[in-house]
């Protein structure tokens, strides 16, 4: 379990996390929404320890990740599988380098049995006999694949997804949130959105929590989030510009 | 006045912050390239991208420059009937100043603006947070390959550089004005001595170093989209050449 208490984090005058507390619960699906800029990616950054934060504590079973040194990172972040948003597919690699290099970097396995963890993992995802590609020749839906498979490819017990769905067609948005709800439901690893996608939420999560101005607002339910009367939720959720957020 | 100030300030804290997180970069990369495992792929890849690939502009170059010398040494000492000192002329200018330098800016201007170019995309594009979450120092996987092959190969191009030089002396000279071959290649093992060619490989060694520090320095620490990438190319072949130019003459002073 994933635990933040008191998250703090300011880019020069600008405070972006403001004691931000939040569980996130083993084998489910978190997912946290909000406004673009409202400090989702540094909140996900901080989980994963690309960002150092200004006060507060990350729990990871009990261990306080932002006390960690580098070394000592490095060993957690190997719990860890990571889909960004623009799926940042190495270009100088083949899907299947890309997605065998975690297991090239960390393990003594065989090639042979890298190729075929490979091919399993692709598979998993939808994509069969594209190994040889590169990442320049895959469209938008097809990198996020990859990029999953490459997330999942250590077999982590924690996956963070940043806007899984951005630059996606409905369609192709909709294919993600199954390859989610199915990775999830076969692997029983936790899952941590970041998002803006409200379709992707309620179809997804087994908790959302809402972050704006820095803090928390609201967590709960999908069912919660749907009959929930905070002017501020409602005017997120029907992505109105009139209401209690500002538009600038 | 505060405002001039105030200027003088923010470009003096952003000289200290690079200084210093290039500092820092090189420390790390000197730790991590004796630290195992060694990638032996990743350091091969690069040195045929430094090395291999920068062969045809260095020949051009120091061919060229070798031909215009001994062109312009020729008409100068004519004067003093010193034809004869063409080839070492040549020579020791190739091998102590115009070998390493013309190497340096000529593989900085390709290479590094290159390399700038793929790591500031690669940070852009999220490649390089990629590398930190799958627990792989991008420092030891992109940055110390690129360092080694530099300061592996910018001695090799400079001793081709050398030698495409002379011989483009050598046909200028002998075959376009006449100097007897004997007395120019004599002359030219009379005056240059082994110590020349190495003073020139030592000098080629830091800029290799430089070159390819200030080339993954900016990359890595890009900024700003595809404005900032393109940025990232010009600084480093900019930063690079200067610096080149800068220890080239605190070298020479402390190598004469």
């Amino acid at each position: 379990m994933i635990k933040i208490i008191g998250l703090e984090k300011s880019f020069g005058a600008k405070k972006i996390l403001n004691r931000v507390n939040l569980e996130m619960e083993k084998g489910m699906i978190t997912v946290v929404i909000g406004r673009s800029g409202e400090g989702k990616s540094v909140l996900l950054k901080h989980i994963i320890g690309l960002l150092k934060p200004d006060a507060g504590q990350i729990l990871l079973d009990g261990t306080d990740l932002a006390a960690l040194k580098e070394r000592e990172f490095n060993e957690v972040r190997k719990r860890f599988g990571m889909l960004f948003q623009g799926s940042a597919l190495f270009d100088s690699m083949t899907v299947g380098e890309n997605v065998g290099f975690p297991l090239k970097e960390h393990t003594d396995l065989d090639n042979a049995v890298i190729r075929d963890i490979v091919r399993q993992k692709l598979e998993r995802v939808g994509l069969k006999n594209i190994e040889d590609m590169m990442p320049s020749d895959l469209s938008g839906g097809m990198k996020k694949r990859v990029g999953l498979a490459r997330a999942i490819v250590m077999d982590p017990e924690i996956v963070l997804f940043d806007e899984p769905t951005t630059g996606l067609d409905p369609i192709m948005s909709d294919s993600i949130a199954e390859l989610i709800l199915d990775t999830q439901r076969a692997l029983k690893t936790t899952y941590i959105l970041i998002t803006h996608d409200i379709q992707l939420t309620y179809k997804v999560a087994d908790k959302i929590a809402m972050l704006h101005e820095g803090r928390i607002i609201m967590e709960g339910s999908v069912d919660d989030f749907r009959t929930t009367r905070d002017p501020a939720v409602r005017q997120f959720l029907e992505g109105s510009s009139k209401g209690p957020i500002g538009v600038i | 006045m505060k405002k001039y100030l105030e200027r003088i300030g923010r470009h003096t804290e952003v000289f200290m912050t690079s200084t210093g997180l290039m500092a820092i970069m090189f420390g790390q990369a000197a730790v991590f390239a004796f630290t195992p495992p060694v990638k032996f792929k990743n350091i091969f890849k690069q040195m045929e991208f430094v090395g291999v690939q920068s062969l045809f502009v260095i020949i051009l170059t120091g061919t060229f420059t070798g031909m215009v010398l001994a062109l312009q040494s020729f008409n100068a000492l004519k004067r003093f009937g010193a034809e004869s000192l063409v080839g070492p002329t040549v020579a020791l200018s190739m091998a102590r100043e115009l070998g390493p330098v013309l190497a340096a800016l000529m593989v900085t201007g390709r290479a590094g603006s290159a390399m700038a170019t793929e790591l500031g995309t690669m940070r852009v594009t999220e490649q390089i947070d990629a590398l930190f979450t799958m627990a792989i120092n991008p420092i030891k996987h992109l940055v110390v390959p690129r360092i080694i092959a530099g300061v592996c190969m910018f001695p090799v191009l400079t001793i081709i550089t050398e030698f495409v030089g002379v011989a483009g002396g050598y046909l200028v000279g002998v075959r376009l004005l006449g100097i007897n071959p004997g007395i120019y290649i004599g002359r030219t093992i009379d005056f240059v001595q082994v110590e020349d060619i190495f003073t020139g490989l030592s000098k080629s060694v830091v800029f290799g170093l430089i070159s390819t520090l200030v080339a993954c320095y900016y990359g890595f620490y890009t900024k700003g989209g595809a404005e900032g990438v393109g940025r990232a190319a010009t600084s480093s072949v900019v930063t690079g050449s200067i610096l080149i130019l800068i220890s080239d003459y605190l070298m020479s002073t402390f190598m004469v």
